[in-house]
């Protein structure tokens, strides 16, 4: 079935041609166009934006901001994201980069979405033409959105982001699981602060927050971080799919956030 | 459905067609273009087989749409070869065996171009990481890591 796209030149405008029924917002197409191309009818007309804020990053001291139509290869090659590279590129392989979006990885079912992962350890702020929303609670109810996400806002970690993907082919794969943690420590080297997010742990990325708060107050050795493993899963209702089954994700998310941790 | 008019340049010609709305490059390239380089793989992004060069940039053309690559610029490996004389990715890729069924190789010589424009005398990682998004069934993919180490040598030293 043909698709029609129309491009507007303000996020208004598209905002508003999003609420005919059939229509869904175009991003780089590797959601939106592969549903179309696996026969998906609900989608009759595509929406665009050319905004040039939707392009932009800007850095300003450690708050950063960055439009939702920025590609991964655009955030892998930036200089002072350099904390979000290996997330960035983590997405697909170079042709996906070049078109993936921070905007459409916000909408990306599990196993898919891992630099959204990052961005849910960074506690990032989502904004839409209605306002901001964290980005824990945008993605609890991102199918209900129908607004086009403008950017994303968050602050650079002092002490880096961590991050691990796990696949069973290198260095390009789909997702096992995916985990981003930012962490700060005290003057003792004690765990003051703990953001831990997990991708294909459920349906979209979500914050492990049992192991977070396990982890408060102790040291990152082996001894230090084992309650935080030991409640690793809490919560997790993982995809069981292809690449793995929701039992196997389960068994080694200890395994993986250990490594994170320790390394 | 209104036809979409598109203009753009493909390996340094150009082409004016009328495309209906939403056909993707791919489709537009093979069925109505006639140049049938770029294989339909998966059409998910997945396998690379579709890839082609826009404006200098590694792209999936079963994810584009053709009425988005207006004024752009379009590389195919149909378009490699200049005056019946291979290019020395598709001379390395002969030499080496690194093709067997050919399915994935214009995928693969296009993901390797973008590597070597860009990254002349490249590691074995960055050939690894360039071919990452291009799957082969056949080769078991070290004849083609070869090939386009191969064709950096061989361009390295035309240059010299």
């Amino acid at each position: 079935m043909a698709l029609a796209l129309q491009t507007f030149s303000t996020v208004k405008d598209a905002n508003a041609a999003l609420k005919a029924a059939g229509t869904r917002y175009l991003g780089g197409g590797t959601l939106v166009v592969r549903a179309a191309n696996e026969g998906d009818v609900s989608v009759s007309s595509l929406i665009g934006s050319t905004e040039p804020a939707l392009s932009a990053i800007i850095v300003s001291g450690d708050k950063v901001r960055i439009g939702a139509s920025v590609t991964m290869a655009a955030i892998a090659r930036h200089p002072d994201l350099v904390a979000l590279a290996r997330a960035a590129r983590a997405v697909g392989g170079p042709a996906i980069r070049n078109v993936a979006t921070v905007g459409g990885n916000l909408f990306a079912p599990a196993p898919y979405g891992d630099f959204t992962v990052a961005l849910l350890a960074l506690d990032a702020i989502v904004s839409t033409e209605g306002g901001e929303k964290p980005i824990e609670t945008f993605l609890a109810k991102r199918e209900s959105n129908h607004a086009i996400v403008t950017e994303v806002g968050f602050t650079l970690p002092a002490e880096g982001l961590r991050f691990l993907k796990v696949s069973r082919v290198k260095p390009k794969g789909v997702s096992v699981l995916c985990i981003a943690a930012v962490l700060e420590q005290a003057p003792d080297g004690t765990v003051s602060s703990a953001h831990i997010a997990l991708g294909c742990m459920a349906d979209r990325p979500m914050r492990a927050k049992a192991a977070e708060k396990a982890l408060l107050g102790k040291k990152l050795t082996s001894d230090g971080i084992a309650p935080a493993l030991a409640v690793a899963s809490d919560g997790t209702s993982p995809v069981t799919d292809p690449i793995a089954s929701a039992w196997y994700r389960n068994e080694v998310l200890p395994v993986h956030l250990g490594r994170l941790l320790l390394a | 459905m209104a036809k979409i008019p598109v203009q753009f340049t493909l390996n340094g010609a150009e082409k004016a067609e009328f495309f209906d709305s939403g056909t993707t490059l791919l489709n537009a390239l093979r069925d109505k273009i006639g140049d049938t380089s770029p294989k339909g793989g998966c059409h998910q992004g997945t396998c690379g087989a579709c890839s082609v060069i826009i404006d200098g940039e590694l792209r999936l053309s079963c994810l584009t749409l053709a009425e988005t690559c207006n004024g752009a610029a379009i590389t195919t490996t149909s378009g490699l070869s200049q005056g019946g004389v291979l290019h020395p990715l598709q001379r390395a890729f002969l030499d080496a065996f690194a093709t067997q069924c050919g399915f994935c190789t214009p995928g693969m010589i296009m993901a390797a171009k973008v590597l070597l424009d860009h990254t002349p005398d490249p590691s074995r990682d960055d050939v690894v990481e360039a071919l990452s998004g291009n799957i082969c069934r056949c080769t078991g993919y070290e004849p083609i890591i070869q090939a386009v180490l191969t064709a950096a040598r061989s361009n390295s030293q035309n240059a010299a």
